[in-house]
């Protein structure tokens, strides 16, 4: 289907022979109850070449890979492959067409093992593990990855997993191959071999459309990128304009085109990207110590990662930072502070006095806040209204409630003051927090936080999966905070943002404090490498 | 107490063991295939009844075990049809419409028997058992092993058949996705809604020959509410198994040693008032559910009616 010259030609622009695109949108619309999620696109993706979509939350952008996938059908438009007039009306379809979708949220079946999540849908009667096998090990030579294909999926690392992921969605003769978000949940280290990967699906002659909110990702992997807001392609920059141009050059366009003219001056580049150069402040840290975890074990049990002996002690007012490769028991810690996970061993003390007894509510009233990873299930009851979210971990308590009755007049009027004071983008206050964007959820949630008071907050990936604006709306958020002399733990896995924020970085791994690393020259690489002790 | 362990009394023991074990064997079987799918058929007990009225009526007047047996399978899914409409195609709760199934079930097998032989209870007389050649000759095993109806081995084949194809086919492994994650089956191209349907209907299939066992070999004859809670006690194996359906074989067998135990002590002359004895195997039900709840697993799916498109 592909012949050699679309492999080595690039970027067709203007006249000629130029090849049909791999893919061509044409004037793709997609409307849900209240919202164009997508409004009249245009995109052409070429074979060999990496097409960056890039775009905030709620941009459109995954919903147009849903459409591609044959999850979704588009209300209007046309969709050729290879020249041809299609429509994906199932996955199936998709499939058949040659479009390979690596979805954002992990599409293995846990319980299976690797080969037979890659053997699902084969179309034999009988299960051909043979076939199968010979075929993986061919795509993982391709793609320079070791899998062990009889491990089951639930004990891959989240690296492993994506890799199965791309492996799978090249399984049956993919020409065309969509990857939502890849690098969300990755290390630096992981970034750097999909990278690798992408570059040799690229010279075997793959038409790749890489979704991303990270501007410095599109441009560095991008041969050309599209930017969508609000459900329309405002602009996109042609692969001679990305070669042509410096990095911070395209981010100051891309950034104007995403939110007007002149938002790059505005807030500058640096803050609205992660600034990663080192050592950028020194603070002077107090003395006084806010929190202590002595000799602090959690146990996870059989499913889940276990903390053992972690001894640490955050100062007042001070950003820690907590480092390390996801599932290193980061999560584990985190719930074991705020009081929703028993410790099995170790102390943890609250300005002297020891907390390890006390519960949820207690250890809140005392001023400790939680700022969950889990936005959507254990951040919030989605279908309440935003106000009753605020309230939500004041069940109860005066104002808001007397003598166990709501008083949603307090409510409302506490909830409208915050949602203006974080810039939350709601139509009321009433609205269902479910229908917000992920962005807004988090402003939210660290709305809630903040308005009590509180002494020490902790933080589990606070900006994971927002947009380049909310993410830096938190960062300066967080910042402030400590101005204001509130402690703060910051649990994250990318270093870049640690390394922008912290004032010290503690480090885990399996469980276990590999070190600490106070923030300045070198922190990049010191933290790195404990990251892997 | 010594009289306990003779040759008559095992034997009964055995004997009444794999009877009491045929039909809920069939029905963990069925619910196992249709967990797996991510189906929780809480109806089992309506389709069993549904397999029980149709088998009876089947051998009763066609002089045929066989076909009694699978008029009954039939008639299971027939009820698990309506499972099939209402939770997988309509996506409805599955838990109400469970119950709903059931109480349907019990209701209208009652209105046609009571319609059709009002006070009477006819029976099916001479089912044909075999008699495996020199096998049947061991004594205890011989008599009550090797000497039933081929049913049984049948539904003995079904489990292993079952588990194969659940290791070794596409089919298998579409019902494991199905369960725990149905947007992963979706995306390989895999219809979920036609996965769950097969499962369920299968599920029907068997919990419809273990009910046609019930009336036509266990009981020969139909009663209103015959299955006395086999069926639920069928959903709760398929939970103990935790769809490895291997383990449905010996937990029926254990369920059906507490069932039968009472006619064995009788037979030994031991006297125990038989209410207590009735209550055997439902205490056991909650004797291995607090020692193994903990070890039940339920698929991820479990129960879950699967939108295209939602996450």
């Amino acid at each position: 289907m592909i012949t050699p010259d679309h492999l080595t030609s690039t970027a067709p622009t203007g006249g000629g022979a130029s090849p049909a695109p791999a893919v061509e949108l044409r004037g793709i619309t997609k409307a849900y109850p209240g919202v164009v999620a997508n409004d009249d696109i245009d995109l052409s993706v070429y074979a060999g070449e990496v097409h960056g979509l890039l775009g905030e939350n709620g941009a459109g952008k995954s919903t147009l890979m849903s459409i591609l996938s044959g999850m979704v059908q588009p209300d209007a438009g046309t969709i050729r492959v290879g020249g041809q007039e299609v429509s994906i009306t199932s996955p199936r379809k998709a499939l058949e067409l040659g479009i390979g979708t690596v979805y954002q949220h992990l599409t293995l079946v846990p319980t299976l093992t690797v080969l037979e999540n890659l053997m699902m849908g084969s179309g034999s009667a009988l299960l051909d593990f043979g076939g199968a096998r010979a075929r993986f090990d061919e795509l993982v030579a391709t793609l320079g990855a070791r899998i062990d294909p009889n491990a089951v999926a639930s004990t891959l690392s989240l690296g492993e997993l994506q890799q199965v992921e791309i492996v799978k969605a090249l399984w049956r003769e993919t020409r065309i191959l969509v990857l939502d978000e890849p690098t969300s949940m990755l290390t630096p280290q992981g970034v750097t071999e999909l990278q690798g990967v992408m570059q040799r699906l690229k010279d075997s002659g793959i038409a790749i459309i890489f979704i991303t909110h990270k501007l410095h990702e599109a441009i560095e992997i991008g041969d050309r990128v599209s930017i969508l807001k609000a459900g329309r392609r405002v602009g996109g920059i042609e692969p001679d304009e990305l070669r042509a141009r410096t990095p911070d050059e395209l981010k100051t366009r891309i950034i104007d085109t995403m939110f007007g003219e002149g938002a790059a001056q505005l807030a500058g580049v640096a803050e609205m990207e992660v600034h990663t150069e080192e050592g950028g402040h020194h603070r002077e840290l107090s003395g006084e110590v806010a929190l202590e975890l002595i000799d602090l074990s959690v146990d996870g049990g059989a499913d889940e990662a276990s903390v053992h002996d972690m001894t640490l002690s955050v100062h007042r007012g001070e950003i820690l930072g907590i480092a390390g490769v996801d599932g290193n028991g980061q999560r584990q810690l985190a719930q074991a502070i705020a009081g929703q996970r028993p410790i099995s061993g170790g102390d943890i003390r609250l300005e002297g006095s020891s907390i390890r007894k006390l519960g949820v509510p207690d250890r809140q009233r005392r001023g400790i806040g939680y700022v969950t990873d889990d936005r959507l299930h254990e951040g919030t009851v989605l279908d309440m209204s935003v106000a009753m979210n605020i309230v939500l971990k004041r069940i109860g308590e005066r104002p808001f409630w007397r003598r166990g009755a709501i008083r949603q007049q307090e409510i409302d009027a506490f909830a409208r003051d915050l949602v203006q004071r974080y810039e939350v983008r709601t139509p009321s206050v009433e609205t269902n927090i479910g229908t917000l964007s992920g962005g807004n959820i988090q402003k939210v949630l660290l709305a809630r936080e903040l308005a009590f008071d509180p002494k020490l907050i902790l933080y589990n990936k606070p900006t994971y999966g927002l947009d380049v604006k909310t993410a830096s709306f938190v960062r300066s958020q967080i910042r402030e905070q400590a101005e204001q002399g509130i402690t703060v733990i910051v649990i994250s896995t990318e270093l870049d943002e640690l390394v922008a924020l912290c004032d010290r970085i503690a480090v885990m791994s399996s469980g276990r404090l590999t070190g600490v690393v106070d923030n300045g020259a070198g922190a990049h690489a010191r933290v790195g490498e404990l990251m892997l002790a | 107490m010594s009289n306990l362990l003779t040759e008559p009394v095992l034997t009964a023991l055995v004997a009444g063991a794999l009877l009491a074990m045929v039909p809920l064997m069939f029905a963990a079987l069925g619910e196992s295939i249709s967990e797996r799918a991510g189906v929780l058929n809480i109806g089992l007990e309506g389709m069993m009844l549904f397999g029980a009225y149709a088998g009876f009526n089947g051998a009763l007047y066609i002089h045929s075990s066989w076909i009694g047996l699978l008029l009954g399978a039939f008639g299971g899914m027939l009820a698990a049809l309506v499972m099939v409409v209402l939770c997988v195609w309509m996506r409805l709760d599955q838990i109400v419409v469970g119950v709903g199934l059931f109480l349907f079930a019990e209701g209208v097998t009652s209105l046609l028997h009571g319609a059709q032989f009002g006070d009477s209870y006819p029976r099916i007389d001479h089912v044909s058992e075999i008699e495996v050649p020199l096998l049947s000759k061991i004594p205890v095993l011989g008599e009550s092993v090797f000497h039933q109806h081929p049913i049984v081995y049948v539904g003995i084949a079904a489990v292993f058949l079952v588990h194969w194809m659940l290791r070794r086919t596409s089919a298998g492994l579409n019902l494991r996705a199905a369960g725990e994650t149905p947007s992963a089956l979706d995306a390989a191209g895999v219809d979920v809604t036609r996965t769950r349907t097969l499962a369920v209907l299968a599920c029907g299939a068997l919990a419809g020959i273990g009910g046609a066992y019930l009336s036509i070999i266990a009981a020969g004859s139909f009663t209103p509410m015959m299955t006395q809670g086999v069926g639920f006690i069928g959903i709760v194996l398929a939970m103990l198994a935790r769809g490895k359906v291997m383990w449905v074989i010996a937990l029926s067998f254990l369920f059906g040693i507490s069932l039968s135990i009472s006619t064995a002590l009788q037979l030994a002359g031991v006297n125990i008032s038989t209410d207590v004895i009735q209550m055997l195997p439902y205490v056991t039900v909650i004797a291995v559910l607090l020692l193994f709840a903990r070890r039940s697993y339920l698929p991820s799916a479990l129960a879950l009616p699967y939108f295209r498109g939602e996450r």
